[in-house]
């Protein structure tokens, strides 16, 4: 009986093995491979590269395999791999200047120097089941006549400018300069306060996406309300670019694709700077916009102090978001609770007992 | 021992690489020379969940040798599924001995509990933290609570332990009860019953704390000063039991209430494992040599 009590070994090894059955579920079903995971379940994919900080979509579809498809454990795994990995180099910073876009949508002009570009987006779907992916096979034709792989128009430009940077030239958006310094890196010194914006960013750039959605959301219902526009969201893919030291110009090690969001804010100025807009910035591995633009508020929401505004709300507290944003260190401790704590209940238990016998003495004695 | 993965790598000793551990066993050695003070340290992120020890298994793993054997326990027991699977983790990546046996181990792990047997010199108990900061309840921010320690400022503590005392005539708190370390800072002794409390004084172990989610690791010295809080006229006191483990009968132990039927029937055992054993064993030689 007590041994039962205690669990034990034997379980664990059990549970293993229901484990990889449930994982594997009807062998009669054929087995899902990576391939198919990395391209027809790519958003999944990009999710977990996005908040595992690992651009390697081959294991974040390992991970999600093994995961059984649970996104937040896929993250986990991901990140338990990426801890253990040696540290080459640091790429130079990437220009999304350059990306080659695949989308990109501004909300504040209907037109721009290398115009709008919708890409493959859901924005527009009529959200109906489409029963002919019920079927194996090909799917029946949509009304969209575009692909996503199809090749882009041959008026397409080279370079798209970034709405952002028309404004800054006009000088009506506060304009951010690169100081030169070298940024901290949160996995390797932790989190301190106050946090610079570029360390609450990175913290940002990993945090959970359904947290930063709701605090996003929490801005625009009056929580911290920073009165956004989507400046710009560009999708594309840019180029990697590492500086050897033994060479004199920096060489290309791959491409990534990422998702930029950048909000234009109000700002009504104080003794030192004119009434301008300010930014709020999001990036996404892949395809990740719902990410880079709760991002971008949540950014712009903790720039609150730094720009002198009143920080009232869960948002602007930069303590509250950052401390509690990543996936993996809530679900481990909010999960933990499943651990056994026999030892902490059995003291809260004498202790109760105590207080239960005193309370009842005193009102006997009040009798 | 290595085990090696898909792509042709290989974990290291004990999965953390060797900077990695450098980084820690530097924090470790800051935290020795500052007892009770929390020292940040840039955890990395294990093959178990935050909440699960990964604040003692990556302080465990930076100073895990070949040689050391190690014991790992939960609630006081060897063979609580989180020990089980923890000592697996250390089996398959270092190799190296484990026991159940208190006076065997050269580092133990634990969750929880400090074990009844007296530690040793040489030997390293390493705690799981959840949270280290002790004034957290009180003040939730962590720039506020690192100048308040700074400054040595604990007299909301002595409040807040008051506040019970007025309102129940007893300070309620039965685990994770507050000490100040070497008459200087205020530390948790992680959630250890206050039961336990007494051992961490002058204990001549090195006592490690580690902290994953939170990135903190503290340390109390060997033959530190370890002071519970407690006023002159509501002394610190500790838990004790009107029964005796039914198992080993032992009555200086702490016990564990084990529910038998559905009736109120109750079972007292010990939560140390090892020490109920060890006393059983004992028993029953004492009991073949009188024969």
């Amino acid at each position: 009986m007590y041994v039962a009590v205690k669990g034990g070994e034997k379980a664990i090894a059990g549970a293993h093995r229901l484990l990889a059955e449930e994982r594997r579920g009807d062998p009669a079903v054929p087995e899902i491979s990576l391939d198919q995971i990395e391209q027809q379940l790519s958003f999944a994919v990009d999710r977990v590269m996005s908040e595992g900080s690992l651009y390697d979509p081959e294991l974040a579809a390992l991970a999600i395999k093994q995961a059984r498809g649970d996104l937040v454990e896929a993250v986990f795994l991901l990140r338990a791999y990426r801890t253990t990995l040696p540290r080459f180099a640091d790429s130079l910073p990437i220009d999304t200047a350059d990306m080659a876009v695949r989308r990109r949508v501004s909300a504040i002009f209907k037109d721009l120097p290398g115009g709008q570009m919708l890409g493959p987006t859901f924005d527009y779907t009529l959200r109906l089941l489409d029963f002919s992916l019920m079927a194996e096979g090909k799917p029946a034709d949509i009304e969209v006549p575009m692909s996503a792989s199809d090749p882009m128009p041959a008026d397409a430009p080279a370079q798209m400018p970034r709405v952002t940077d028309l404004l800054v030239a006009d000088g009506i958006l506060a304009a951010e300069t690169d100081d030169g310094e070298r940024p901290a890196d949160i996995t390797r010194i932790p989190l301190s306060f106050p946090a610079d914006r570029a360390t609450r960013l990175q913290a940002l750039a990993r945090g959970d996406e359904g947290f930063l959605l709701g605090l996003g959301y929490s801005t625009q219902r009056g929580y911290g309300r920073s009165h956004p526009f989507a400046g710009e969201i560009r999708m594309g893919d840019v180029a990697v670019e590492l500086q050897p030291e033994e060479l004199p110009f920096p060489i290309e090690i791959g491409d990534i694709e990422l998702t930029e969001c950048q909000m234009v804010n109000q700002y009504k100025g104080d003794a030192e700077n004119p009434p301008q807009f300010t930014r709020g910035y999001g990036l996404a591995f892949g395809q990740g916009e719902r990410k880079a633009m709760a991002m971008a508020l949540v950014d712009r929401a903790l720039r609150a102090e730094e720009l002198g505004e009143v920080a009232t709300s869960p948002a602007q507290d930069a303590e509250f978001v950052l401390s509690h944003c990543d996936n993996l260190e809530a679900s481990g401790f909010v999960q933990h609770l499943k651990l056994p704590h026999y030892v902490d209940f059995q003291a809260e238990l004498s202790t109760l007992r105590a207080l239960r016998a005193a309370h009842a003495k005193r009102a006997e004695a009040a009798e | 021992m290595t085990t090696p993965d898909s792509r042709g790598g290989s974990y290291n000793f004990a999965y953390l690489d060797e900077q990695s551990k450098r980084m820690i066993r530097r924090a470790i050695l800051k935290a020795v020379a500052l007892p009770g003070y929390q020292v940040p340290f840039g955890g990395r992120e294990m093959p178990m969940p935050h909440g699960w020890g990964t604040g003692g298994i990556q302080v465990t793993a930076s100073i895990i040798g070949r040689d050391d054997v190690l014991k790992v326990i939960d609630q006081g027991a060897d063979d609580t599924t989180n020990a089980v699977s923890i000592r697996n983790f250390f089996l398959r990546t270092t190799g190296v001995a484990t026991t159940e046996r208190t006076a065997d181990a050269s580092i133990i792990q634990t969750r929880h509990r400090m074990p009844e047997r007296k530690l040793q010199e040489g030997q390293i108990m390493v705690f799981q933290v959840p949270i280290p900061e002790p004034l957290r309840w009180l003040e939730p921010r962590e720039s506020e609570t690192r100048t308040m320690h700074a400054l040595a400022e604990y007299g909301i503590m002595h409040v807040r332990l008051y506040e019970d005392i007025a309102r129940l005539g007893r300070i309620a708190t039965a685990y994770d009860y507050p000490v100040q370390v070497n008459g200087r800072y205020l530390m948790r002794p992680s959630p250890i019953p206050k039961f336990d409390n007494p051992k961490l004084d002058r204990n001549p172990a090195l006592l490690l704390f580690g902290a994953g989610r939170e990135k903190r690791i503290y340390a109390v010295p060997p033959y530190t000063d370890v002071k519970s809080l407690d006023f002159e006229d509501h002394p610190f006191e500790v838990q004790s039991w009107d029964h005796t483990c039914a198992l080993c009968g032992a009555d200086d132990s702490f016990l564990d209430e084990i529910v038998t039927d559905d009736k109120g029937g109750r079972m007292f055992v010990c939560s140390d494992t090892d020490y109920c054993a060890e006393r059983r064993t004992a028993d029953g030689a004492n009991a073949e040599a009188a024969e």
